[in-house]
């Protein structure tokens, strides 16, 4: 019973942010917006090259997802700041992590809805064929957003009470996504290629591990951090 | 045959705080405040402002955590079992603490949902009926006068059915009917055993429900004050002066 009343809170917050998100779609149009416009600048100003710039791809798409990323996660806590409704969200009853776990769930979609619009930009953008791993590469893809969500959705909130938010996110969730990121552009790169040394698995474990530490850490971390 | 006495530890306190202090960066907002409701009882809390009054509730609903001191509601510990005292309390706060872009129906609606209620549709129904919101249920929040915004918080509360009430202001925004309202919500709580503390200016208003009144000033509990100086703890140096601030303009005030 606990458990399933748990669960309906995870499930009650996803569904107050995505319909609050959907009703205004001034978040999804600016962060989708920003991610294709920042893989248009690295375009610019890489060149004409095609084989360079089809080298870094992997590299910069998931740069376009991290730096647009961080405004939906910054909206996110802003949600709840704006009516006073943080304090009503923490007097519910229930476990604290429930906030947490039903915010990171409405990001991931968030997230997730974004890249169905600016994977297909960098595809035509760096002139990237379909490998043939396509699934693992989706894979990849899920694996990093879930990353990235919840490291995101857990600075969101320490930085949430600061006035300083809007720097202090990407100040404090950039060095933190350095592993991962590392993890989730050599996966890529890897499978574009055909993953001919097949070091794809390697990068792809590494990653899942990433998210099972940040994932539990998050959780365990998150009624301490949004404690006033 | 004489009914055997009550022990007064036997009685279970709706709340009960205990050389309570809060302290925000360099500012204690309580400095060992000491306070017991009893079951049934309406309590109204005034003081200037600044005096600690919002706290005092936030510190009672677990919004804010104690400095030093400590309390309990209904015999869970404030420190220790926070997760315990939540579903008892009830705080209707300044801010409305909705969503802008949801309706009334959803806002209350989310609301069921974190509260785990059984049949969520005909406790919403109920708790619009009962506040008159039926009307704007289909209406976002964005678009409603502030005294509606807080018929809706008020709304949100009545699903709720706290033991505890812990209403900040509540008469403020609201035009008679409203008043009438937050009456009944706070006697409809004190039906079911529980109690409520308000903060407000407006005493006339709360004049017809509530039992007694304290009075906050700089972040102590007047009455009771001068018993209290001994027992404060060594850390709370800043209570202790305030207290004996207090204490010598009451002094003073008697000698002239």
């Amino acid at each position: 019973m606990t458990w399933r009343a748990e669960a309906g809170r995870v499930g009650a917050i996803a569904w107050k942010d995505l319909t609050a998100e959907r009703r205004t779609k001034a978040n999804f149009n600016a962060v989708a917006f920003l991610g294709m416009l920042v893989l248009l600048l690295f375009g610019f100003a890489l060149g004409p090259d095609t084989a360079t710039v089809r080298g870094v791809a992997p590299g910069i798409f998931w740069l376009a997802v991290l730096f647009s990323g961080v405004l939906a996660f910054n909206r996110s806590y802003q949600l709840e700041l704006e009516g006073g409704a943080l304090e009503s969200l923490l007097l519910y009853p229930g476990e604290r992590w429930t906030i947490f776990a039903g915010k990171l769930l409405a990001n991931l979609a968030f997230l997730l809805l974004v890249e169905v619009v600016i994977v297909p930009v960098a595809v035509v953008l760096y002139q990237l064929a379909v490998p043939e791993q396509w699934p693992r590469l989706l894979l990849v893809l899920f694996l990093g957003t879930v990353g990235f969500a919840t490291l995101g959705t857990f600075y969101a909130a320490m930085a949430s009470r600061s006035r300083a938010r809007e720097v202090l996110l990407p100040l404090l969730l950039f060095p933190m996504l350095v592993p991962l990121l590392i993890a989730a552009a050599e996966a890529s790169a890897a499978l574009l290629e055909g993953d001919p040394m097949g070091n794809a698995g390697t990068w792809i474990r590494l990653l899942l591990a990433f998210d099972v530490v940040f994932l539990a850490s998050a959780i365990l971390a998150f009624e301490h951090v949004i404690e006033v | 045959m004489t009914a055997a006495p009550v022990r007064e530890s036997a009685v279970i306190l709706p709340l009960e705080l205990r050389q309570v202090a809060r302290r925000f960066g360099r500012r204690w907002a309580l400095r060992g405040v000491n306070l017991q409701v009893q079951p049934g009882e309406v309590v109204a809390v005034t003081g200037a402002n600044g005096s600690g009054k919002s706290t005092l509730l936030r510190v009672a609903s677990t919004a804010v955590t104690i400095t030093a001191g400590n309390g309990s509601v209904f015999g869970h510990d404030l420190r220790r079992r926070p997760a315990s005292v939540r579903p008892l309390v009830g705080l209707l706060g300044h801010a409305p603490g909705l969503y802008d872009d949801l309706t009334v129906a959803e806002n209350l609606e989310f609301a069921a949902r974190m509260l785990a209620l059984g049949s969520p549709g005909g406790a919403i129904s109920r708790a619009l009926e009962l506040c008159g919101l039926s009307a704007h249920a289909g209406e976002r929040v964005r678009t409603l006068s502030s005294g509606w915004q807080r018929r809706v918080s008020l709304a949100r509360l009545w699903m709720q059915t706290p033991k505890l009430l812990l209403l900040d202001e509540p008469y403020n925004s609201f035009d008679d009917e409203g008043v009438a309202i937050v009456n009944r919500l706070i006697e409809e709580a004190r039906k079911r055993g529980g109690a409520a503390l308000l903060v407000t200016h407006s005493l006339a208003q709360a004049a017809a429900i509530m039992d007694r009144r304290v009075t906050l000033r700089h972040g102590v509990i007047e009455e009771g004050l001068l018993p209290q100086l001994h027992d404060a703890p060594a850390s709370h140096d800043g209570a202790r002066s305030a207290a004996r601030r207090v204490a010598g303009a009451q002094a003073t005030l008697e000698l002239s």
